[in-house]
């Protein structure tokens, strides 16, 4: 059994802390917190952490000030947005600034457990990443990066612009990759709207965990991938054709796409 | 009461004006008519004056020639007391009198000098033949008595008087003696002030008249009606917008009223539109913030009772329980997400429209505003334009807005605002606007501190000649309104950097194409690279992704007003907040709400000014093309 992973979480609400540490702890992580962003940078400095978990709203220095912070000092121990203020912009440019995640508040035992879950595994490809950089076994691949003229939502869901207005979007593989196998996947109906930031669809994995997917952007239903619903797999084979989950008309692509980052700068 | 004396004031202003205009209209008649009457009446008396004395002389000539003294004293006395003929006499040449009819003067001598004498005898050397007028004399005896007329008469010599028989009238005298008669005028002057009496009757009658009228007219026409609008705006002052004035008729005031119930009706729909949008808004921001506050005690709830959940697996009783609080809980999470949902709404609310229509309504909110002022409104409207995708609302408040200010500019002289609209092709050579440009490592290298002509600029960092400082670059694509923090001294020489992590953005192995300068790189998402010669000197800039777009078309807005204008030092600080030219009549924000709309939009909006003659400004909003 390897080392413990180390989570840290940031906010200045004692309540929060509690719970998640309490939480992270019954799930087999030791859990760290911090109540502010200065103390949180210095115990990152001190301690190996797998997992930032962190509030934006926050005196002094915001979480967004924070993104910029371990940016600038190299460090990339992936961040978890968690915000009461739950606006789509914030959880978006949250995103766009390199968090990995956004949990908008209040959540569920189930929503933080997936969360990190996710985080946690999106740490492990990282590390493996790294490792076979530095071995020069280049030629592994760990995902797979979404074609080069889509746009993606941080790293978990893509969309592209296909005809005449219509947008098709879905997951991308290295969201996939940082889940278990799914079991189940519970759609939006037709003509549902869905919200750029918000859930779009539930994934049910082996390990009993459910997992939401942010939607790149806004947009009405017109058309699901019900090949999905009957075969899951085919997601996972093939993310970015087969396996896309809506084709929706945008309601604002000029301005939802100010924060998606094109797939392309993947590629350098 | 104040406004009865301001009213008051206005009536007697009138009637005092119309009542001098009275009196010197009717004194000026008066005095030309009374004249000419008097005239009129004096050359009567003179006329009857005259026959008189020449039946006086006709009657008396025989007697006269018979010597026969008795009977012309008859004549003369019976004559003589007809009550408006104060004395008939006869004097000799040598001037006594010989006969009058109050005896007492008789053979008295009569100073040739005196009145009734010198008419002839002024060149000592008598006159012979005088006519009427020079005989007649007009006098007072005292200043108090009527007026005399005096009427002399020469009695000439004729061949029965030198061929009578007494002889006592030689042939060669012309003259041989006088007849006088004196009339008393006081008939005549009684007449005429009579006369004067009547017409300064009539004169003050007919200003008392006139004055009444005047009084009536004015509290009809003008003090009920003012009364109407004080107690209107009065009511108005108080807060009551839906008091309307009734009928006031079709003149001036009528119209004011009109203007005033329409103002009031604007008013009200105006104050409703702010109250709803007000109330709107601090209902927005008690929902952020309730939503905000009440999210983390609710996460604890959420957090622990779903973990309570899931950790008493083997008690389903305890189970059923907490099922409820975590159900409950998340449909709190959803009321409270609703909240903020609508807290939310003033983020833009797109949808396909036409550009003439949104015009069109935002001309009818302004209109009555700017046919009070006298402003001419011209509108060359480009038929079928492509549909766009915008809030209407808010280009609707961008369009009112410059209309209005574009009216306060032209003030009350009144002027023309012309509105048009166009499709138009352009290259995106000096127009499209880097909006988001990043340094390698995902850095911004938008400066919101620095605006070129109110966009936020690209700052990079210079390194030239061992100098380092900053430079603000134009974002507009091809325009070169730099802003030099740093003086670059070789411009084959310069390092560009990235200001928050140093990363360098000089272009490895590329050259400028136009001086071989070194060229600077940056990302702006999604529209690709965008790369610039770093030699201040050089011009040369290329933005491949916007290039390969082609011409872009967009629908142009121009609103042009006849206005005092912009000047140029306040020209670039227009759009900017809190900025203001009205003084305490704006708050500076319009312009800068105006710019974030239309950049919202994707679009641009600039101005052209000339001081004295007129602001244009010049709306460009993209038309999406269909990919």
């Amino acid at each position: 059994m390897k080392e413990k992973e180390k989570i840290l979480i940031i906010d200045d609400e004692k309540v929060i802390l509690e719970a998640v540490s309490k939480i992270a702890a019954a799930e087999g992580w030791s859990a760290d917190s911090a109540s502010n962003a200065k103390d949180a940078l210095t115990k990152i400095e001190h301690n190996n952490y797998s997992l930032i978990l962190c509030d934006i709203m926050m005196p002094e220095m915001d979480g967004f000030q924070l993104l910029d912070e371990l940016d600038t000092k190299q460090i990339t121990i992936p961040v978890i947005m968690i915000t009461g203020f739950s606006t789509v912009e914030n959880a978006v440019k949250s995103l766009y600034k390199g968090a990995i995640d956004f949990i908008p508040k209040p959540f569920t035992f189930e929503e933080l457990t997936s969360s990190i879950s996710r985080g946690l595994k999106y740490r492990e490809i990282q590390d493996k990443l790294n490792e076979s950089k530095n071995s020069e076994e280049s030629g592994s691949v760990f995902y797979v990066p979404c074609p080069s003229k889509y746009k993606r939502l941080g790293h978990i869901s893509w969309m592209n612009l296909e005809y005449e207005g219509v947008a098709v979007i879905g997951v991308s593989d290295l969201y996939l990759e940082t889940i278990k196998s799914i079991t189940k996947i519970e759609l939006m109906e037709i003509d549902d709207l869905i919200i750029q930031g918000n859930s779009c669809a539930k994934f049910e994995t082996d390990d009993g965990l459910i997992h939401n997917c942010l939607a790149p952007i806004s947009g009405r239903v017109i058309e699901r991938n019900e090949k999905i619903l009957s075969d899951p797999t085919l997601l996972e084979k093939d993310p970015y054709f087969e396996g896309w989950l809506y084709k929706i008309i945008p309601s604002d692509i000029e301005y939802d796409i100010k924060y998606l980052v094109p797939c392309s700068s993947d590629r350098l | 009461m104040k406004l009865n004396n301001v009213i008051t004031k206005i009536g007697l202003k009138l009637i005092v004006a119309v009542g001098v205009i009275t009196i010197a209209i009717i004194s000026v008649y008066s005095y030309f008519n009374l004249r000419a009457q008097s005239n009129a009446l004096l050359t009567q008396a003179e006329v009857h004056a005259n026959k008189l004395s020449e039946i006086i002389k006709k009657s008396t000539h025989s007697s006269m020639l018979l010597n026969k003294r008795n009977e012309i004293y008859a004549i003369i006395n019976t004559i003589g007391k007809e009550p408006s003929i104060r004395e008939i006499r006869i004097f000799n040449k040598k001037g006594r009198i010989i006969y009058s009819s109050q005896k007492n003067m008789i053979g008295k001598m009569v100073n040739k000098s005196a009145e009734s004498c010198y008419v002839c005898h002024t060149a000592n050397e008598p006159l012979e033949k005088l006519s009427i007028n020079k005989r007649v004399r007009i006098y007072k005896i005292h200043p108090d008595s009527s007026r005399i007329l005096g009427i002399i008469n020469p009695i000439n010599n004729e061949k029965s008087c030198w061929d009578a028989d007494c002889h006592v009238h030689p042939k060669n005298k012309k003259v041989l003696g006088v007849l006088d008669v004196t009339l008393s005028l006081k008939d005549v002057d009684k007449q005429i002030s009579n006369s004067k009496f009547r017409t300064i009757i009539f004169a003050i009658s007919a200003i008392i008249a006139l004055s009444i009228l005047i009084g009536f007219l004015i509290r009809k026409w003008v003090v009920k009606p003012v009364q109407e609008l004080v107690r209107a705006t009065n009511q108005v002052s108080a807060g009551n917008l839906n008091y309307t004035i009734k009928e006031l008729g079709t003149d001036e005031l009528g119209i004011l009223a009109r203007s005033f119930n329409n103002m009031t009706k604007k008013l009200a729909e105006a104050r409703l539109q702010l109250f709803q949008s007000d109330k709107m808004a601090s209902l927005g921001r008690l929902a952020a913030g309730v939503a905000h506050e009440i999210n983390n005690p609710l996460t604890g709830v959420l957090t622990y009772s779903s973990f309570l959940l899931k950790r008493v697996k083997n008690n389903p009783e305890l189970q059923e329980d907490l099922k409820v609080i975590v159900r409950e809980t998340k449909r709190s999470r959803e009321i409270v997400k609703s909240l903020l949902d609508f807290a939310r709404q003033s983020v833009p609310k797109k949808r396909n429209a036409d550009i003439n229509e949104i015009i069109k309504s935002a001309i009818q909110v302004v209109d009555n505003q700017l046919s009070i002022k006298q402003i001419k409104l011209e509108t060359k409207l480009e038929q079928s334009l492509p549909k766009i995708t915008v809030d209407a609302n808010q280009i609707q408040q961008v369009f009112i807005n410059l209309i209005v200010n574009a009216a306060d500019s032209i003030e009350d002289k009144g002027g023309v605002i012309s509105i048009s609209s166009a499709v138009i092709s352009l290259s995106p050579y000096g127009i499209a606007q880097i909006k988001s440009a990043v340094c390698p490592k995902r850095h911004t290298l938008m400066d919101d501190q620095v605006k070129i002509q109110g966009m936020p600029s690209v700052k990079v960092k210079a390194v030239s000649n061992g100098n380092e400082g900053f430079i603000n670059l134009d974002p507009v694509y091809g325009k070169h309104r730099h802003n030099y923090g740093i003086d670059i001294q070789d411009g084959k020489n310069v390092q560009i950097s990235c200001p928050k992590c140093n990363i360098s953005l000089i272009e490895e192995n590329v050259l400028c194409p136009k001086c071989s300068s070194p060229v600077y790189t940056f990302e702006d998402p999604p529209y690709g690279m965008f790369e610039g010669c770093a030699n201040p000197e050089c011009n040369w800039q290329r933005w491949e992704a916007m290039d390969k777009g082609g011409q872009k078309n967009y629908i142009e807005i121009k609103i042009s007003d006849t206005g005092k204008g912009i000047s140029k030092e306040d020209l670039p600080r227009i759009f900017e907040p809190f900025f203001s030219t009205k003084g305490q009549k704006g708050t500076g924000l319009g312009l800068a709400v105006i710019w974030g709309i239309i950049d919202n939009h994707n679009g641009t909006i600039n101005v052209e000014s000339e001081l004295g003659k007129g602001t244009t400004f010049i709306i460009r909003l993209p038309i999406q093309s269909n990919r």
